[in-house]
């Protein structure tokens, strides 16, 4: 008796919302995908119909391609500058904190305020040269990159300095005593002990970078002419801003879902696989 | 000598970067105080005596958006939302890890994997589950947040969890404490480190949320603060620049009052929370 008791008490209400939120949504979402619908409950079967379309229209693979562009640009340029400054914040220098506490507010900014503050200012940069955002794609590529730098720097810069200050100081100072350069130190030292720090920082930039959505929709809404749609934004285009795909809208949903499922995957195999 | 020379370069470095970090939210501030039209051609310029417009942007954009209704409804959901997951998903965890079975083990499974799936997948079928059940009010979402962010918070716990030594658990159930007793009295109060940890992550994620409220809630009755900044954009391409401007620096204004107030546990907590996830 108790022992159902405490199940109703401790697991009941979290795993009703669970079912009703997740489990429910998502093997509904993984059925519908293989039908024609319109309000979930008119659903005829299609077989792979959906997903013929999904990779026959260039549209969800020029999303793709973007998407991954702008994902291995962003992860790059994060990680190198975070880490910079986290080499930086390191040394004790004067006003450590106070740089700290700057680098990491963007991060708590919501994507689609941070949206269009850049947008007015990279509006503000064109404006002179009668230019403006959605002139061209690379103006957006790069908005949105400088726009996810200006987020994420601060919070991988956090993860990089609790790596760097677990670097035992002795190895250091040994290493100073033999005579190598900081350079020297840095490859050989310094990078070799912080590399879960790396790992950590590559995937959540990279699974961030990737499931982008907020800031791509205030930033440059897709433009010009959806050149600039990263997936997400495509797949919510599909659903909301076209009558009578939503099939084609969830076929394409299961297979961003399944690319990020992947990325997940390798990541959990290189962290174990460290860990054993 | 040649330290001193690096850390001074190293300074200047920094000083430049966070002059570029904090110019965004400062030229947003300056702009937020000049008329509608001096704002997109010239961001750049600080307000002068033909620009300069007080209050009115403010006066406009809050008028426009019912920003101090957003910010109510916005309060509430985090709130309510933030609590309900911190104790849902503690219980849950705990319930798991001390009741080993093939049922639990593989609730923990499924947890973990909704970790991983982006919202796009769910994002149709949920707000269609949402309106059916009426759940589209600034109470109803909060179940929903509890269910999608129930992965990594029960993850999260979870962890925490096996290192609490069980011992003590035990001498409370000799002790005569029944499971929840135990659970309240003994257990919880030894998860607060993680309970921050949990309670800061979710709240910046629902504050700053806008898909799932945007789609779930009824639109025209209940904005949070990300959905009324869209709907400051309109349908028709023109934005009341000024309006815009006001809203943005309304909408970071608490979030870096609070972030001031209690940044070391946020930096720590999301730093803790990035490193298990």
């Amino acid at each position: 008796m108790t022992k159902v008791k405490n199940f109703c008490i401790f697991l009941l209400p979290t795993l009703i919302c669970f079912f009703i939120a997740f489990i429910l949504p998502f093997f509904m979402g993984l059925f519908l995908s293989f039908t024609d619908f319109r309000t979930v409950t008119d659903a005829t079967f299609v077989g792979l119909k959906n997903y013929k379309e999904v990779f026959s229209g260039g549209e969800f693979l020029s999303s793709l391609w973007f998407t991954v562009k702008f994902t291995v640009v962003s992860v790059i340029s994060v990680n190198l500058l975070a880490f910079l400054l986290a080499l930086g914040l390191t040394r004790g220098i004067k006003g450590t904190n106070l740089f700290r506490t700057v680098f990491f507010m963007p991060n708590l900014i919501g994507g689609i305020v941070l949206g269009y503050i850049w947008q007015l200012i990279i509006n503000g940069i064109l404006y002179p040269y009668g230019q403006t955002l959605l002139s061209s794609a690379n103006y957006g590529f790069l908005g949105l990159v400088v726009l996810m730098n200006w987020q994420m720097i601060g919070y991988m810069m956090v993860i990089y300095i609790a790596g760097l200050q677990s670097v035992p100081e002795d190895i250091i100072e040994a290493a100073h005593i033999d005579g190598a350069s900081g350079w020297m130190r840095l490859k050989k030292i310094i990078f070799p002990q912080i590399m879960p720090s790396v790992t950590i920082c590559t995937f959540l930039t990279l699974t961030n970078s990737f499931k982008l959505f907020d800031q791509n929709y205030a930033l440059t809404d897709g433009g010009p002419s959806g050149k600039t749609k990263m997936l997400a934004l495509d797949i919510y285009k599909t659903f909301y801003n076209k009558v009578g795909s939503e099939g084609v809208g969830q076929a394409k949903a299961v297979v961003f879902f399944i690319i990020v499922a992947v990325i997940a995957l390798l990541q959990l195999y290189l962290t174990r696989d460290r860990e054993a | 000598m040649k330290r001193k020379t690096a850390d001074v370069i190293i300074f200047l470095f920094l000083l430049v970067m966070a002059v570029i970090f904090v110019a965004p939210v400062f030229i947003i501030v300056m702009n937020s105080f000049k008329g509608r039209f001096f704002i997109s051609d010239t961001p750049f310029k600080l307000p002068d005596e033909t620009s300069f417009v007080g209050l009115e942007n403010y006066v406009s954009g809050l008028a426009k958006t019912g920003f101090f209704s957003s910010f109510g409804y916005s309060l509430l959901i985090t709130v309510l939302s933030v609590a309900v997951i911190v104790l849902g998903t503690s219980m849950t965890a705990w319930y798991i890890q001390r009741h080993r079975n093939a049922f639990t083990k593989t609730l923990y499974y499924a947890f973990i994997f909704s970790m991983i799936v982006p919202f796009q997948m769910v994002m149709f079928t949920l707000s269609t589950l949402a309106n059916r059940l009426g759940l589209s009010n600034p109470l109803g979402i909060v179940p929903i947040y509890l269910g999608f962010g129930a992965g990594l918070s029960v993850f999260l716990f979870s962890g925490f969890i096996k290192s609490v030594p069980i011992s003590i658990e035990e001498a409370a159930a000799i002790d005569g404490c029944s499971e929840s007793k135990t659970f309240f009295s003994v257990v919880f109060p030894m998860l607060t480190p993680i309970a921050v940890t949990v309670a800061i992550l979710n709240a910046m994620w629902i504050w700053n949320d806008y898909l799932l409220p945007s789609l779930v809630l009824d639109r025209m009755k209940y904005k949070t603060i990300p959905v009324a900044v869209q709907s400051l954009r309109g349908s028709y391409g023109s934005v009341d620049m000024g309006a815009m401007m006001a809203m943005l620096v309304l909408s970071i204004l608490p979030i870096i009052i609070f972030y001031l107030t209690s940044q070391k546990q946020i930096i720590k907590g999301v730093a803790a929370g990035a490193v298990k996830g």
